[in-house]
């Protein structure tokens, strides 16, 4: 199985990790190798989450710069940030919506321009799917599913080894039952948006 | 049922490195386990916190790494395999009773576990602590992944019985919270009573006896040297001539790297996980069939040193090379990327990286630091008490813990910090040696864990400095661990003590102690302000429930507060605090709802009394 490297960037309370963990227990279910690595601590306090996934059969459980075959951001600063991560081949999927750091809020910094974003990383990079996942996923009737959005559109492009039943059975067992529902809209609306996009 | 304690042998989970050493021990049958919490290791000591719950596990929080050490050495001795976990840094807390116990050794296993953390992602050092293997003469272990992690655990139990000493196991951080699929094995029963026979002459470490022990030790050393030359952890890959030593994820990094560069044939691995005693029969049969060898170690140059120095012993001079300033540093983590480039360069095989984009002409991007929570107590506490002291030349030595943040600005309160407790002490040097005001921040955790001997040592010695112990009721940094001063009561759990941190201060013998409330801005900062006029040594117990602690215990919420029209824009709010749930709208500040707790500390603040407790909208038809 050829090596895919996935690097998925949020800030904390996104939920980069319950995603990373229902595409771990999809790879699982489906008995496809996998190696993960997260950096946790900070996501609390307003930081930046990141997470690694290596299916196929490398060992390594991190991604160094450049590496990375897909990257997911689900807020669009960070997936401008996280470019370094990526080379002239990777595919990049972000959400749209910003959640403005901190430091823009005390005057300290400027949010970049969101059709300058856009139009530098799909420059420098093999493809860019972007749209704004957070009116989806309020769409889908849960603000908080913007990672479920997100990860539908990581199955439609198809450059992960995994099917859209095997992500949607494993949504069943890792996310709690009260919110499945929506979960699985969410899914459905991202996949939709990564089609129109493509 | 614990997802742990799961009695269904080959069934296979996706679990995190912590998750999957717990397991492991489980698995081993071990009965007692102690903690102090710290990161990367966090998630190991829950794990067990956890199963304590619905096990007959005993598990405990100590007091500090010292503390831990000493009674789950106490339960070894007793017969009953333990298991002891902390950071890396926490070993030289619980090193002074380590050294010995190497002396006096275990009936029933008992393995250490000392999560390291290269690239200090939460740590204060980046300290490599195979050198405490070297140091004690103990045996250790090192997994490469995290399904190994888990089956070393269980070898580490039994070796340690085989020896009767207790037996290092050492983690990077990215085994620690990597991620892997794991495939259960049997649990063996826990024996939890142990029993203790009285044997001084082998157990009270005075000279005469421990001048015996120390030829025991060292003959352990020997066997277990015989048991790292055969065991299945020290393990060669390849027949070629170019040799590579690698130990931990190094290995994972190396092993992809050769696959990528194509070169199985060309090389020969040896991956070292039995670590200490070093296998010298087998390294020195590895030497003599490479040409050249390349070690691949993070940290320092532990195998590589090991490795020359048996070289030398075969009278063997092929090329050996690891840390050089065009290879390996002693610096932070390694990566895939970077471990393929120096094997390419070392054994001068061509590749190529993938093309890089140019990132030359992308905008500054603003950063997104931690920062203290919406509603934490310690920016009032700071704020106060940059208010307090407004006017004086100050000092602000601090300690390790959520309020470290407190460095950025606009708080601006840490000055210097080395160790947990460091505060306490080093405010004793400053204050006899500078004319500066010293005001020391510590919070309630690690004021049980080292900040007391340092309160002891300014009262005995006379200092004169103010200590403000932040109380918020929890160990909030690491994950809301419990410590000797939190109310179990709230947490719905009996059957503990509870050590009143005000009541340390006042038995210690501190001329000046005042408790205040930090929401409650003008009182604090008066009591402050009286603090630190005041000569000799002052406490200020500064108390308040950690704010992301009070919602995960769903304790009663606050109103959130909102910016009205009366504000003039003086932004000292913003100036001042900071606090994340501001936002700048059409140039005025405002307040997100959804992120603030209604501390009111900005209302008070406000010189225009324009931020006031948000009212509700009403529903117009």
């Amino acid at each position: 199985m050829k090596t895919t490297r996935l690097i998925i960037v949020a800030v904390g309370g996104q939920g980069n990790l319950l995603a990373s963990s229902v595409l771990g227990e999809a790879a699982l279910m489906a008995d496809i190798p996998l190696q993960m690595s997260e950096i946790h601590g900070m996501a609390q306090r307003g930081g930046v989450v990141e997470s690694a996934l290596i299916f196929g059969n490398a060992r390594s459980t991190i991604i160094a710069d450049g590496e990375a075959d897909i990257l997911v951001g689900f807020e669009p600063a960070e997936t401008l940030r996280a470019l370094n991560r990526c080379n002239t081949d990777t595919v990049v999927i972000t959400n749209l919506a910003p959640l403005m750091p901190f430091t823009v809020n005390i005057g300290k910094g400027v949010y970049p321009d969101l059709k300058q974003l856009q139009n530098l990383i799909r420059a420098k990079t093999a493809k860019l799917i972007a749209f704004n996942a957070a009116k989806l996923a309020e769409k889908a009737g849960n603000p908080l599913a913007v990672n479920m959005v997100l990860l539908g559109a990581l199955i439609q492009t198809g450059v992960l080894p995994l099917e859209t039943d095997q992500v949607k059975e494993a949504m069943q067992h890792k996310t709690k039952p009260a919110f499945l529902a929506s979960n699985l809209k969410a899914f459905e609306l991202g996949y939709t948006a990564a089609a129109k996009a493509a | 049922m614990h997802k742990l304690l799961t009695d269904k042998p080959g069934e296979k989970m996706l679990l995190l490195g912590n998750e999957a050493i717990a397991r492991g021990a489980i698995e081993a049958g071990v009965a007692f386990a102690s903690t102090y919490p710290g990161t990367p290791s966090s998630e190991l000591s829950l794990n067990f916190f956890q199963m304590s719950r619905e096990s007959d596990l005993y598990f405990e929080y100590s007091t500090n790494e010292k503390v831990a050490m000493e009674v789950s050495a106490a339960a070894a001795n007793a017969g009953v395999r333990s298991m002891c976990v902390m950071k890396h840094v926490g070993l030289n807390v619980a090193a002074d009773a380590l050294m010995t116990l190497a002396y006096v050794g275990v009936k029933g296993g008992m393995v250490v576990l000392t999560a390291d953390d290269p690239f200090m992602f939460s740590s204060q050092n980046e300290q490599d602590n195979r050198y405490y293997a070297k140091l004690s003469g103990l045996p250790m272990l090192e997994p490469s992944s995290v399904q190994e992690a888990k089956e070393m655990v269980g070898y580490a139990f039994d070796l340690s019985e085989k020896l009767k000493e207790p037996v290092l196991f050492r983690t990077t951080t990215r085994i620690n919270h990597s991620s892997g699929i794991v495939k259960l094995g049997k649990i063996r029963k826990r024996i939890t009573k142990g029993d203790f026979i009285k044997d001084p002459l082998n157990l009270v470490t005075v000279p005469a006896v421990s001048r015996k022990l120390h030829v025991k030790l060292l003959k352990n050393y020997d066997s277990a040297m015989q048991l790292a030359e055969s065991s299945t952890y020290n393990f060669v890959e390849g027949d070629g001539g170019w040799g590579i030593v690698c130990n931990g994820v190094g290995y994972n990094y190396v092993s992809d790297a050769v696959e990528e560069l194509q070169i199985e044939d060309r090389v020969r691995v040896l991956r070292v996980g039995f670590s200490h005693p070093l296998p010298p029969k087998l390294i020195k049969d590895f030497l003599g069939r490479c040409e050249k060898v390349l070690v691949v170690e993070e940290g320092e140059p532990y195998l590589e040193e090991a490795v020359k120095a048996l070289a030398q012993e075969k009278g063997l001079t092929l090329p050996i090379a690891g840390k050089a300033p065009e290879l390996f540093s002693r610096l932070y983590e390694y990566n895939p990327a970077q471990v393929r480039t120096n094997l390419a360069a070392y054994f001068g095989v061509p590749h190529e990286s993938p093309a890089l984009p140019d990132l030359s002409d992308l905008p500054e991007i603003p950063q997104r630091p931690p920062t203290l929570c919406a509603g934490c107590s310690h920016r009032a506490t700071f704020y106060e008490v940059r208010k307090a002291a407004e006017g004086l030349e100050t000092i602000y030595p601090t300690d390790i813990g959520c309020y470290t943040l407190g460095l950025l600005p606009p708080l601006s309160s840490a000055d210097f910090l080395i160790c947990m407790g460091s505060s306490v002490g080093t405010s004793g040097g400053f204050s006899k040696v500078t004319d500066k005001k010293v005001i020391a921040f510590i919070g309630d955790s690690t004021f049980f864990h080292s900040g007391i001997p340092g309160l002891i040592n300014a009262v005995f010695n006379n200092h004169n400095f103010t200590l403000v112990i932040l109380d918020n009721g929890t160990t909030a940094m690491t994950g809301h661990q419990p410590h000797p001063g939190v109310d179990m009561q709230q947490l719905q759990m009996d059957g503990f003590g509870r050590v009143s941190i005000e009541a340390v201060v006042r038995a210690v013998g501190v001329p000046h102690v005042t408790v205040v409330k930090p929401y409650k801005v003008k009182k604090s900062i008066e009591a402050i302000r009286a603090a630190i006029d005041f000569e000799g040594v002052s406490v200020i117990i500064s108390q308040e429930t950690c704010a992301l602690y009070a919602k995960s215990l769903k304790l009663a919420r606050r109103k959130p507060f909102e910016v009205t029209d009366k504000c003039r824009n003086h932004r000292d709010c913003m100036d001042n605090l900071a606090c994340p749930a501001f936002y700048v709208w059409n140039e005025r500040i405002k307040i997100d709802p959804n992120l603030c707790t209604g501390c009111a500390v900005c209302a008070q603040i406000c010189p225009e009394n324009a931020i006031l407790p948000r009212k509700e909208k009403k529903v117009t038809a």
